[in-house]
């Protein structure tokens, strides 16, 4: 640990830097287009790169198991969970005009504010520290697997039990219900009562069935 | 490597996901931004722990938690989100308006709803 | 029983019978006359009972000290002498008779239950107020029996001047009860003790500190209750209420509580001369102005509300003479006859039809009509007059023998200026007083037997007045309503009308409705105050005093026929209960000789000088009224005035409430009647617009108090209007500003919530470290 002032100085990087610093604007450019892009389907695509990018950060910060393990669950479920989502509720493919709500202006200021007073205080916190990445690897599969059972064994058996209860939980919602299995078929009831809103699936035969993905 | 990089880079992922969580319309859209924000502070744990050398790995072990737990919620939430999609017949957040004070709110999903907006809330300040 | 039980029950039967009466009254109507009548009796015959075995002798004093109260210990203390003995027998037959003519008198009235026990608790208290040893245990009776006035003389609550009569009551009596129980303070302060024999005993050894101011406060509690001036405004208009309670209440028990409170503490008040000379001043203004007041009144209860006071100021009187024994017997013998008056009063007003004197002296065969009430209203007012050998005789002799015996100074601790006062004012007050007892028996009483019988000429005078227009159109058209059923039923009656009224011949024949009627007017020319909205407003005589019936202004003046007789009409009990009271008017005096071993010891005979004196100005009283009479009573046929409730069926308390809610409007004020038959008129000349409305003492205390309190009154009410309001309104309306603002942020929309959430926190934190870092 390196609380040291004598630490090298920002204009000097290091490889690991340079590196980490273009990841990290591939990330944060790829994050930026996720959350303002009209294209509902291309969001959870840019997704994607931000949070691969992300693992690549973790793979810098010698972080190897949980770069795996991010690539694994983010990108390779969490992603394709996503598009599922997106696509069982009719998402339209293509720009959507409405995609950000009227609120856009307010969570802007808000988003700017914060994200100026974060890194002021972090800036100002941690100008001068310094990571050592060298030495004793830290996150290697083993040193996880270490750590992990012989200290977190039991957080880690109490999240087993929290993602049965979310897998439970998951079918429970998602379920048709029997007693309306009927009424809430293709003929979805709830049309009539938001006949204007544009993602209405109010004419399921109509001119929304061309934009629907085949998935369904 | 200097701390302030991936601490600085995790400040801005995270503002870009609040971003996200208070323009977007489509729940699942909130979703995502939800995931950045939640990856923004995986990143600040893991840079932590690198720094700090920790005994027990708390920051890596607390990561790999909380990606299952983000997993975990992502599954609740879409279901959720179909949940209400069923029932209302929308995805969009601010057409779920049941508590508002005026009473030209949409009617349809009027179960559901309150989980939903609570859930929302539930996952913005995690 | 010792006596001290008994004498307990005493007070006890009719609380116990006002609680009964007020618990069952609703539920269990058969029960209220007995509840009302036989606790009375029964506390009438106990009391005699104490009387018997207290028989003059020593003082019994019992006492018990419930609970210890500081200081000064408050005893529930029993004190039994000659007065309270004497005191309670007359509170109580008093009371007995009054339940037993109410019961006849508010027959009908669903009010009854209340009233009787009203009646009951009023009774207790005074019998309470009597019989306490205990200063702070007389002031719990001294105050029921205020606040039951005030309801019982509100009992019309329907009327105006019942209401405002009611709360008069209240207020002026209130007024004196303040400096009242701050001298009963001041007199326990100075004495160490509340109980009245302590109190005496340190007053005979000159214990007390401040005599003057302590006798002064008290003075003007007694004044309130016992109606002095100045505080006795509230007596005549306290007329307004039921006539029963105006016999208990106002004549017999509660306005003497005053003058019993005083003689029970007697010593305290003699200890200062100047409070006697002051309670003499007070005593012989009283005497005198209500005199000339009762002379001038047109209500028949008024004249007796006024004699009333007069008759009290002559008991204040006798006690700053020094002699209790006097006003004490005075007390009871005013006691009896003018109860007896005011009940005569109650059957003629119902007989009669109205409460003015006015009219009455224009109705033949009333007596007819009213026998026994005239008959013992006779005797009653002889009493009151002085005229030996009634009841009233004794005991005004001695006073007004007190007084001269004060006044020459055979009184120890008395000043002569007192006595001579008293004397003075009380000879005067005994020609006047037997000037207005003249005069309300020739004006309600006599026209039948002088006029009718023998006065031929007045009687032909009427008749000619009569033919003129015929009254059928507006008298009719006003009165139809109201007359109508009236006239149906005395169409029968009307034949056997005749032997009552020999002039009734003429009469019947008339095809008016009007005039045939029970109760039609006699003479309808009223004044032009009654309103035709009062008589078109007599629609249904069945609905109480709500549809009184005032003649209307009618051209013709009808013949003074009597009415249909109904003898039977008024109830019997009342008449009973007239002969009751009879006999202590009558024979009360015949005790004159007995009563000193109850009292001081002082002999009550009437002395030779001050008899002769006060009957020979009494009977210049009657003579001089007479003989005014006589020059004015040719007028009354000549000048038409009156109007009479037409509600001959209802209770007798329905009569009189009718005929109290329309004496204003029929004759232009509540007190007086603008006529010039009244032989009062003539004997006071001028002077007669004053007394009649009581020497414009309510004008002045109007004036003096009434308006500043209005206007300060005023001035809250602007004040809390304008500037409090405003700050209220303002109060209100703000929050309720920002309510519509923040209601207007609850969109619904979460994200808006979130934003906001987001960017408090934002703000926060900014806040926490520019804290942090800058401290």
């Amino acid at each position: 640990m390196t609380l040291a002032a004598a630490g090298p100085g920002f204009l000097s990087p290091t490889g690991v830097e340079i590196a980490f610093l273009l990841v990290g604007i591939a990330t944060l450019g790829a994050a930026l287009v996720a959350v303002t892009t009209k294209q509902l389907v291309h969001a959870a695509l840019w997704l994607v790169v931000a949070l691969g990018g992300l693992a690549v950060e973790y793979l810098l910060l010698t972080a190897e198991f949980i770069a795996w393990v991010q690539v694994l669950i983010y990108v390779g479920s969490v992603v394709v969970l996503l598009l599922f989502g997106l696509m069982l509720t009719k998402a339209p493919i293509g720009r959507s005009p409405d995609a950000d709500s009227g609120n856009r202006w307010a969570a802007l200021a808000v988003a700017v504010a914060s994200a100026a007073a974060l890194v002021w205080v972090v800036v100002d916190a941690f100008r001068t520290t310094w990571i050592d990445l060298d030495g004793v690897v830290q996150g290697s599969t083993k040193v996880s697997g270490q750590y992990l059972f012989r200290h977190w064994v039991l957080p880690f058996e109490a999240l087993s039990v929290l993602l049965l209860a979310a897998l439970v939980g998951a079918i429970v919602l998602s379920r048709h219900k029997d007693g309306r299995a009927g009424a809430a078929g293709p003929a979805d009831p709830a049309g009539p009562a938001d006949p204007a809103g544009p993602a209405g699936p109010a004419g399921s035969a109509g001119g929304s069935d061309s934009r629907q993905n085949g998935a369904r | 490597m200097h701390l302030a990089y991936p601490a600085v880079l995790a400040v801005l992922l995270f503002c870009v996901g609040l971003y996200g969580v208070l323009a977007r319309r489509n729940a699942i859209l909130v979703l995502i931004s939800v995931e950045l924000m939640l990856n923004a502070v995986n990143l600040n744990l893991v840079a932590f722990d690198v720094w700090l050398r920790d005994e027990l790995h708390a920051g890596q072990a607390l990561t790999l938690f909380t990606i299952a737990i983000a997993a975990a919620e992502i599954g609740i939430g879409l279901a959720i989100v179909l949940l209400v999609y069923r029932n209302g017949g929308t995805a969009d957040v601010d057409k779920l308006r049941d508590l508002s004070e005026r009473a030209d709110a949409p009617k349809g999903a009027a179960g559901s709803d309150e989980q939903d907006e609570q859930d929302e809330k539930a996952e913005a300040a995690a | 029983m010792t006596i001290t039980t008994t004498a307990v029950l005493v007070p006890l039967l009719p609380f116990l019978g006002a609680v009964a009466g007020l618990l069952l009254g609703r539920r269990a109507p058969g029960f209220v006359r007995p509840l009302a009548v036989l606790p009375t009796a029964a506390a009438a015959v106990l009391a005699a009972v104490v009387a018997w075995r207290q028989g003059g002798g020593d003082a019994v004093d019992a006492a018990t000290r419930l609970t210890p109260t500081g200081s000064v210990p408050i005893d529930l203390a029993l004190h039994l002498d000659g007065f309270a003995a004497l005191v309670a027998v007359l509170v109580t037959v008093v009371a007995s008779c009054v339940q037993l003519y109410s019961t006849g008198y508010l027959r009908d009235d669903p009010r009854y239950p209340s009233y009787a026990a009203l009646v009951s608790l009023f009774t207790s208290a005074m019998l309470l107020v009597v019989y306490s040893g205990d200063l702070m245990v007389l002031l719990v009776g001294w105050e029921i029996m205020g606040i039951c006035s005030y309801f019982l003389v509100g009992h019309y609550w329907e009327t105006e001047a019942a209401r405002a009569a009611s709360l008069k009551a209240f207020l002026v009596t209130k007024a004196g009860d303040v400096p009242f129980l701050i001298g009963i303070f001041a007199l326990a302060a100075d004495a160490g003790t509340f109980r009245i024999s302590g109190i005496v005993d340190a007053a005979a050894s000159g214990g007390l500190d401040h005599p003057t101011l302590v006798a002064l406060l008290l003075i003007a509690g007694v004044a309130g209750k016992s109606a002095q001036f100045p505080l006795h405004t509230w007596l005549p208009d306290a007329m307004a209420g039921p006539t029963p309670v105006s016999a208990l209440i106002h004549a017999a028990t509660m306005v003497a509580a005053g003058v019993y409170f005083v003689a029970r503490l007697l010593p305290v008040f003699a200890a200062s001369a100047a409070a006697m000379v002051v309670l003499a001043a007070l005593a012989a203004i009283t005497m005198v102005g209500s005199a000339l007041a009762a002379l001038a009144q047109d209500d028949i209860k008024r004249v007796l509300a006024y004699s009333t006071v007069g008759q009290l100021g002559y008991m204040t009187g006798a006690l700053a003479a020094g002699d209790r024994g006097a006003a004490v017997f005075h007390l009871l013998s005013h006691g009896a006859f003018k109860a007896l008056l005011f009940l005569c009063a109650g059957v003629i007003i119902h007989t009669a039809g109205t409460n003015s004197l006015a009219a009455m002296a224009r109705m033949r065969g009333l007596w007819g009509r009213a026998p026994d009430a005239f008959w013992t209203m006779t005797v009653a007012l002889l009493a009151l007059a002085a005229i030996p050998p009634f009841s009233g005789f004794f005991s005004k002799e001695a006073v007004l023998g007190a007084a001269e015996h004060a006044a020459t100074g055979h009184t120890d601790g008395i000043p002569a200026a007192a006595g001579w006062t008293v004397l003075v004012a009380g000879l005067l007050t005994a020609l006047l007083t037997a000037g207005y007892a003249t005069r309300l028996w020739l004006l309600a009483g006599s026209p039948a037997l002088l006029r009718g019988g023998r006065k031929g000429p007045a009687l032909s005078a009427a008749d000619q007045v009569r033919p003129g227009p015929p009254p059928s159109d507006s008298a009719t058209a006003a009165t139809g309503p109201s007359a109508g059923p009236a006239a149906s039923s005395a169409g029968p009656a009307a034949p056997s009308a005749g032997p009552a009224a020999p002039s009734a011949g003429p009469a019947a024949p008339s095809a008016d409705p009007a005039a045939a009627g029970d109760h039609a007017p006699i003479s309808a020319g009223a004044s032009a105050g009654a309103s035709a909205d009062h008589a078109a407003g007599a629609a249904d005589p069945t609905t109480g005093p709500s549809g009184p019936s005032a003649a209307p202004p009618a051209p013709a003046l009808e013949p003074a026929s009597a009415p249909a007789s109904h003898p039977a009409r008024t109830p019997v009990v009342m008449n009973a209960v007239l002969w009751v009271l009879f006999v202590p008017t009558l024979a009360l005096g015949l005790a004159v000789a007995a009563l000193p071993d109850w009292f001081d010891g002082r002999s009550l005979k009437p002395t030779l000088s001050t008899s002769i004196i006060g009957t020979g100005f009494a009977l210049v009283g009657v003579l001089v009224t007479y003989a005014a009479w006589r020059h004015t009573s040719t007028l009354a046929a000549r000048v038409p005035l009156g109007a009479v409730a037409a509600d001959p069926d209802g209770d007798p308390a329905v009569s009189e409430a009718e005929a109290i809610a329309t004496h204003r409007s029929a004759y232009g004020s509540i007190a007086g009647a603008p006529d010039p038959a009244d032989p009062g008129r003539l004997l006071l000349g001028p002077l007669h617009r004053h007394a009649a409305a009581g020497f414009h003492l309510d004008a002045l205390y109007a004036a003096v108090f009434v308006r500043p309190v209005r206007a300060a009154a005023r001035l809250v009410r602007f004040l809390d209007r304008e500037v409090v309001d405003a700050y209220v309104g303002g109060a209100s309306g703000v929050p309720r500003l920002l309510g519509a603002a923040v209601r207007r942020a609850q969109t619904g929309n979460v994200q808006t919530y979130l934003s906001a959430l987001l960017a408090g926190s934002v703000i926060l934190a900014v806040a926490a470290v520019l804290v942090a870092t800058g401290g």
